[in-house]
């Protein structure tokens, strides 16, 4: 099979109508699996009451806001070394998702501090780190709204990116390099974690349903950048022959 | 229930962490639908007048 032919948005446009359901699927049915293990299962921390409820959010969320950066500044990399509409089409689909990511994690993130810190915010370096994740997804999303020529809007949001995901090895890395009010990492791929197994795995399957979520929603997104950007194409009037694509 | 609901004394934290993660989700799901019909509409009406 040649990979070559889906990186056309007139190809990419069926597939990713095909694969988005399943993803959304599976991220409904782990949502659900992850919400019950977090409630139900998972017993009271002895240190931190019911409160630390809020990490089954808090940390997926957290985790994707990094990871879509990552991804979206992937995207800009493809876009700008190969010059592909659809790399900045995919760009362009993740950042709203990056952004209420960020915004889940940094919410849920003060409403665990005040009563376990004491208090919703500090200016410590993991916060601050995580607020600026924040304001570059809004840079991203407004610098492609204030640039009328879609090529050009391309390669300003990949730059924007590529020079932005600088700030995603700070964020993580934050906690050992500063002396932070946020703990340390409690999961890690070098160690063991440093929690009960059943919180772990509440956290993860809530982790697995935030990935299949933003690539469901990614993906459904795309078609509609795709249709808004590649109006009157020829495929897309083919393809309503077709049935393809209804109002 | 109401044990469950009050989450130690911590109810406030818990459920406005999970009811505006339940929120924003929704917005976007809604305003996802929104944009998509929005396109296809327009996809399904261009270039009629060629």
């Amino acid at each position: 099979m040649n990979l070559y032919l889906f990186s056309s948005p007139a190809t990419f446009y069926p597939l990713a109508g095909r694969l988005a359901p399943w993803f959304a699927g599976a991220a409904s049915i782990l949502g659900v699996v992850g919400l019950w293990i977090a409630f139900a299962i998972a017993p009271t921390d002895f240190q931190q009451g019911e409160v630390y409820r809020i990490i089954f959010i808090h940390v997926p969320s957290a985790w994707m806001s990094m990871f879509i950066y990552l991804v979206m500044a992937f995207w800009g990399i493809m876009a700008l070394s190969f010059n592909t509409r659809l790399s900045s089409m995919l760009a362009q689909s993740l950042a709203p998702t990056g952004a209420l990511m960020t915004f889940i994690a940094l919410w849920t993130g003060a409403l665990w501090g005040r009563p376990t810190w004491g208090t919703y915010w500090a200016w410590d370096a993991r916060m601050t780190s995580e607020l600026i994740l924040l304001f570059l997804y809004f840079g991203v999303i407004a610098l492609r709204n204030a640039i009328d020529d879609p090529r050009r809007a391309d390669r300003a949001c990949a730059l924007l990116s590529i020079v932005g995901a600088i700030n995603v090895p700070i964020i993580y890395f934050s906690v050992k390099w500063w002396n932070t009010l946020h703990q340390g990492a409690s999961v890690s791929l070098t160690a063991a974690p440093k929690m009960a197994a059943t919180m772990l795995t509440g956290m993860l399957v809530l982790a697995f349903a935030a990935w299949f979520y933003t690539i469901a929603v990614s993906l459904w997104r795309v078609q509609a950048i795709i249709l808004e950007r590649e109006r009157g194409a020829a495929w897309i009037l083919s393809m309503r022959k077709a049935k393809m694509v209804t109002a | 229930m109401n044990d469950f609901l009050a989450m130690g004394g911590h109810g406030f934290f818990v459920w406005s962490s999970y009811g505006v993660t339940a929120v924003v989700l929704a917005i976007e799901l809604f305003s996802l639908r929104a944009r998509r019909r929005a396109a296809m509409k327009q996809a399904s009406t261009t270039g009629d007048a060629r």
